[in-house]
């Protein structure tokens, strides 16, 4: 078994006190290191012929369009090595164009969508693609401190080769003024990695007279050293 | 190389894809081995449940077997078992997974681990998965494990489901404090 090379420091985020819920709820004492074994280079998968045709497509879960700018979000899923990771899946949730997600926690004051969930999945291909079609998630507000605003952003879920490349972040999109204000996405010290949760405004990706296309791409951790192919 | 994506906490509302992912469950029947229920609360530096934290595990079938093409071992993973399950917390921080007693696994090099459950801890204010195992109070392989050794003697304890009664298993997940629970760097 080839082992998955470890997350250099600065890549995820530690606890982070202008984040105020991470104070009291990330670990406190060092991690401790142990080699990896069967247990983590396996790992969890999904039964793909569950997977239905709209489910990509946010769009077109129910009877009507939901309100809100329809967009396309593409990119491939990597490992650290540049290699495509073929069959992975990838799950989305988001707010509807308003800000509001459709779930009982959310408190909000902007209306919910009929006909927007908020939640995708798919698979990647050979090349290690995937694609979703959605509406522009709105901006909304929270807690955390006075006149506290999220970026706009997609919740994504990865479940890749094995235990250790499980991957949940959130896709931001270009030029977005709450970005330098907003504590999660800055938990992220450094600007260089930061920015690689920032999605691009791809004109290659957009559909003429339907669709704005953004493009990111999301990477995982690879192994040490890539077996000879055989 | 590429750079690695950071993570990003799951924040409150990650109920909208578990909902999504409704149709599949772990145990189906016909499954080999015994069922059992793991249960217990995770807990924040002050004490008080986390209500909305999400768990992940993993773990092998009864036979000690990975439903993954690199356990490359001869034979095959129970067709009836995927090994992936997942809970939500509810208002005081507690969950309930129900699963199979897993098997012995392979250690690296030789001899074997002890049965365990690898598990993901995420939620709201939390940023990054964090990564910690249980182990079963009635497992004699246990003073052996490897991994197990690895974890100074006075934390031990914090990865080791009790036996709450026939067939449950308690197992609380503490973020902070004296009792914190062991995570791992692997």
């Amino acid at each position: 078994m080839v082992p998955y090379r470890r997350v250099p420091a600065g890549v995820h985020p530690p606890e982070d006190p202008a984040y105020r819920s991470t104070v009291l709820r990330h670990p406190l004492e060092p991690l401790v290191e142990i080699p990896q074994t069967i247990s983590e280079i396996t790992g969890p998968s999904y039964p793909y012929d569950v997977i239905g045709a709209v489910d990509n497509d946010l769009t077109r879960q129910h009877a009507a369009a939901p309100i809100g700018e329809r967009i396309v979000v593409e990119g491939r899923v990597l490992d650290d090595n540049g290699q495509p990771l073929p069959r992975a899946l990838v799950e989305i949730w988001q707010a509807n164009s308003c800000g509001r997600y459709a779930h009982e926690v959310d408190r909000h004051d902007a209306p919910l969508d009929p006909n927007f969930s908020g939640t995708g999945r798919t698979i990647t291909d050979d090349e290690g693609r995937y694609r979703f079609i959605t509406i522009k998630p709105g901006h909304y507000p929270w807690g955390n401190h006075y006149n506290a605003w999220r970026p706009a952003h997609i919740h994504f879920s990865v479940l890749g080769p094995g235990f250790l490349t499980r991957l949940v972040t959130q896709m931001y999109f270009p030029g977005d003024p709450l970005q330098p204000l907003d504590p999660i996405f800055n938990s992220v010290r450094d600007p260089e990695v930061r920015e690689r949760m920032v999605s691009s405004f791809d004109i290659d990706l957009t559909i003429p007279d339907w669709a704005l296309g953004f493009r990111w791409d999301i990477v995982l951790r690879g192994r040490e050293a890539t077996p000879a192919l055989a | 190389m590429t750079g690695i994506t950071p993570s990003q906490t799951v924040g409150p509302y990650f109920g909208i894809l578990l909902r999504a992912r409704a149709e599949c469950r772990q145990v189906k029947d016909g499954a080999c081995g015994t069922r059992i229920v793991l249960e217990g609360r995770v807990l924040d530096g002050a004490g008080v449940g986390i209500n909305d934290a999400l768990i992940e595990t993993w773990q092998a079938d009864a036979n000690g077997r990975y439903q993954h093409a690199e356990d490359c071992r001869p034979g095959t993973a129970d067709p009836n078992f995927s090994g992936f399950g997942w809970a939500h917390t509810g208002k005081d921080g507690e969950f309930h997974l129900q699963t199979i007693k897993p098997g012995p696994v392979p250690a690296p090099g030789r001899g074997v681990q002890a049965p365990h459950i690898l598990v993901s801890v995420m939620g709201r204010g939390i940023l990054t998965r964090f990564i910690t195992r249980i182990y079963f109070e009635d497992e004699p392989a246990n003073s052996g494990d490897p991994i197990l050794t690895l974890v100074p003697e006075a934390r031990r304890h914090t990865l080791i489901a009790r036996r709450a009664r026939d067939g449950v298993y308690a197992f609380d997940i503490v973020m902070q404090g004296p009792h914190e629970t062991v995570f791992f760097d692997v």
